[in-house]
């Protein structure tokens, strides 16, 4: 086996048999499923809880309007019984008073008063009980004064929704329907992906070598080894690491995902009112829903997969090569995790950029800003991913790769330089202009 | 035979001089002690053996040719900082280094067998080397050094965090696979297992060598007409009639017998010495003091300076 493999191996199977890869790997798509499920199984929980409410209605437009359902009843009391319970409402059987004012009409306000916090739930229906009875009696009272024959029903004609369908003309001529929302999602996924793991894994290189450097073994290894050959071996193996956690993950989370499309339509049948009534509109829709799926299946068709799948591996490898080359270098030239800081700053400053102007140009993929930085090596593995969904120019992405692969080529054979000094130079502070000293430097 | 010889190597660093046209041969199969202050250089030089670095002028020449990349894997080199992944385990890593320096995986588990055994430490096997003392890694390290039989074994510091039973059993160690023909360049500030182990030796200080060759005649080279005597008599005598020819270091009265320390000047022998001794005490023994390297060292470098 060559001697890069065999670096290779050895930084690739230390790594996967950790306790914390392993736990890693496990927990995160499970932490992610537990963010996504969680909050919709707790959503769909009713809240079961009888209470009774007692109504003083000081304006007397909602009396006898505000409906119970199964848990929360409304009981409407009289001015004297509510001058009797308003201050003693703990000992009373009620859970809470609601208050109405004369005056409702001008302030659009009422008091909702309990011992007890109020879940959000129970005030927005309250609010929105008492909304649709007045809009009700307002528009009653418009019809009265103007006197329009099916009024009500003429205003709820003008009602409309717009659904703008995207249609990208292909090279051919030929008309797709496009989806900016497609393209966006892919885009910031893809984007997204790319600068967690250089992040992550980038770091994790430097971590690898500065423990090299810090037991002392470096000198042994590179008296059998070169070290360009060391650094690149621990490079690609950790890469490797990366790529089986992100495969697993892919894996889980296509199980996950199936697995919980399994169990929705089991968590929807317990039904409160409310949620049937959530379920019938729903089927109302269902004809709309159903187009919606079908555009997003077409939309879907649209997207260019293999270019897109292509795109991001090259740019995934070669933004992980640049920067992570330069997280060896920081590492080797550095004796402890404190001096780190000093020469991480600017590394990760470009990282952290690009994914800002992602956000950007995920909204205005065709615009200067999208454009230049999806031009410059350090940015553009980033950046360009979240424009290649929106289609990109040939010539665009050739120049971005030629420029990306020049650069990582570059940084790579600089590392080297600063990696094969920096490893075994101990107790010496290292300063930037140490380092370029270090890049000219003999072997 | 030379196995290994460095001619007029030079580096330099930026603008520092670590090696200044050094030259040194080590005979095949013997002891080569490499000596020197610290940061005279002795460190670049074995890295450049190693072809950790290149020289910036100057050949390197092994088993009568120029050095080739490939001559590593016939070189074992254990480094004064030393050390080991402390998460890995014992065994896995030693296989790791022994198979980094070309060996077949199932070689290097024969090997490390013979070794583990013979050291009685097979029970560390499947220990992570944080686990172990300071003393059983260099141990550990000792064995990945010299694993794959390497024609020259270079030892920086061997002996340093050994207890004197474990650096007596590497001591063996290190002569009988000189016996097997092995050629080792041993570097180290303790002059007495220089004394001890070196059959050459070369002095290296301020990037210069300022000394080399074999370790006895050295030491005879430096020895300056002093001798150890033992006596019966009367010092004054001595002191009386001969200490205007010679000069006499240290002389003590206490003893069984007298001794003294005495050095003839320029121009006088041994054998006028003992003739003029004869006449004044009775002498009862009568050595030539040969200085230790330890001294040579001292004289050497101070010279230099």
């Amino acid at each position: 086996m060559s001697k890069i493999g065999l670096v290779l191996t050895r930084e690739y199977t230390t790594r996967v048999r950790k306790k914390s890869f392993i736990v890693m790997t496990i927990l995160m798509p499970a932490l992610m499923a537990a963010m996504f499920i969680l909050p919709s199984y707790f959503m769909s929980q009713d809240d079961t809880k009888e209470r009774t409410i007692a109504v003083y209605d000081g304006s007397t437009i909602l009396l006898g309007q505000l409906e119970s359902n199964n848990y929360t009843k409304f009981k409407f009391i009289p001015e004297a019984e509510y001058l009797k319970i308003k201050d003693h409402l703990k000992t009373s059987d009620f859970y809470a008073l609601l208050v109405i004012q004369p005056n409702l009409l001008n302030t659009n306000t009422v008091q909702l008063i309990s011992a007890s916090n109020i879940p959000f739930d129970l005030k927005y229906q309250i609010r929105d009980k008492i909304r649709s009875v007045i809009e009700k009696e307002k528009m009653a009272d418009v019809i009265k004064q103007t006197n329009v024959p099916d009024l009500e029903t003429r205003i709820a004609a003008t009602k409309t929704s717009i659904n703008v369908n995207t249609i990208k003309l292909g090279e051919s001529g030929e008309a797709k329907k496009s989806s900016t929302e497609i393209g966006m999602v892919l885009g910031y996924i893809f984007g997204f992906v790319i600068y967690m793991f250089i992040l992550l894994y980038g770091q994790m290189v430097m971590q690898g070598v500065m423990e090299e450097k810090q037991s002392r073994i470096v000198e042994v290894i590179i008296s059998s080894v070169k070290p360009f050959e060391l650094m690149m071996g621990k490079i690609i193996g950790i890469a490797m690491v990366g790529l089986t956690q992100l495969f697993i993950w892919i894996i889980l989370g296509v199980a996950i995902i199936s697995g919980a499309r399994g169990m929705m339509p089991a968590a929807q049948h317990a039904g409160s009112a409310q949620e049937i009534i959530a379920q019938s509109a729903a089927q109302a829709n269902a004809p709309a829903e159903l187009d919606k799926m079908q555009d997003i299946l077409s939309m879907m068709g649209s997207v260019n997969f293999p270019l897109i799948i292509g795109c991001f591996i090259f740019f995934f490898i070669g933004g992980y090569l640049l920067y992570s080359s330069l997280f060896a270098a920081v590492g080797s030239a550095v004796d402890a995790q404190e001096d780190a800081q000093q020469f991480m700053m600017p590394i990760m400053m470009p990282i952290i950029l690009a994914i800002l102007v992602m956000m950007s140009a995920i909204k205005n993929p065709e615009g200067p800003v999208a454009f230049w930085f999806s031009m410059i090596p350090f940015t553009s593995p980033v950046v360009m991913m979240a424009r290649i969904p929106f289609g990109v120019p040939y010539w665009q992405l050739a120049l971005s790769m030629v420029l990306l692969i020049a650069t990582f080529v570059a940084m790579v054979w600089a590392a080297g330089k600063i990696y094969r000094t920096g490893i075994l130079m101990y107790g010496k502070k290292a300063s930037w202009k140490e380092l370029g000293k270090w890049l000219t430097y003999k072997s | 035979m030379d196995l290994f010889s460095a001619q007029e190597v030079t580096k330099t660093y930026s603008n520092f001089k670590a090696l200044s046209e050094v030259s040194i041969s080590v005979p095949e199969g013997t002891v080569f002690g490499l000596l020197g202050p610290n940061g005279a250089g002795k460190t670049t030089l074995i890295r450049i053996i190693n072809q950790i670095t290149a020289p910036d002028s100057g050949t390197i020449w092994f088993q009568g040719r120029q050095m080739k990349p490939d001559d590593i894997y016939q070189i074992g080199y254990l480094p004064e900082e030393r050390g080991l992944y402390k998460k890995m385990k014992v065994g896995e890593q030693a296989l790791y280094l022994g198979m980094l320096k070309g060996l077949s995986r199932r070689d290097a588990m024969r090997e490390l067998k013979i070794w583990f055994e013979k050291f009685e430490i097979i029970s560390w096997w499947d220990k992570k080397v944080m686990e172990l003392s300071k003393g059983m890694q260099q141990k550990v390290q000792f064995i990945c050094t010299v694993l794959h039989k390497p024609k020259l074994m270079i030892f920086d510091e061997p002996f340093s965090g050994f207890d004197p039973i474990n650096a007596e059993i590497l001591k063996e160690e290190i002569l009988r696979m000189k016996r097997e023909g092995a050629t080792i360049i041993f570097s180290t500030h303790n002059m007495e297992s220089v004394e001890e182990l070196c059959d050459h030796i070369a002095l290296i200080d301020k990037s210069k060598k300022i000394l080399d060759g074999p370790t006895l005649n050295i030491r005879e080279q430096y020895k300056s007409n002093i001798f150890d005597v033992a006596y019966k008599g009367d010092y004054a005598k001595i002191e009386q009639q001969i200490g205007h020819k010679y000069s006499i270091l240290a002389h003590d009265e206490t003893g069984r017998t007298n001794s003294l320390k005495i050095q003839f000047l320029n121009g006088s022998s041994s054998g006028m010495l003992i003739k003029d001794l004869v006449d004044q005490v009775e002498i009862v023994s009568f050595n030539e003091l040969i200085p230790s390297m330890n001294e040579v060292f001292i004289k050497v470098v101070k010279q230099n300076a």
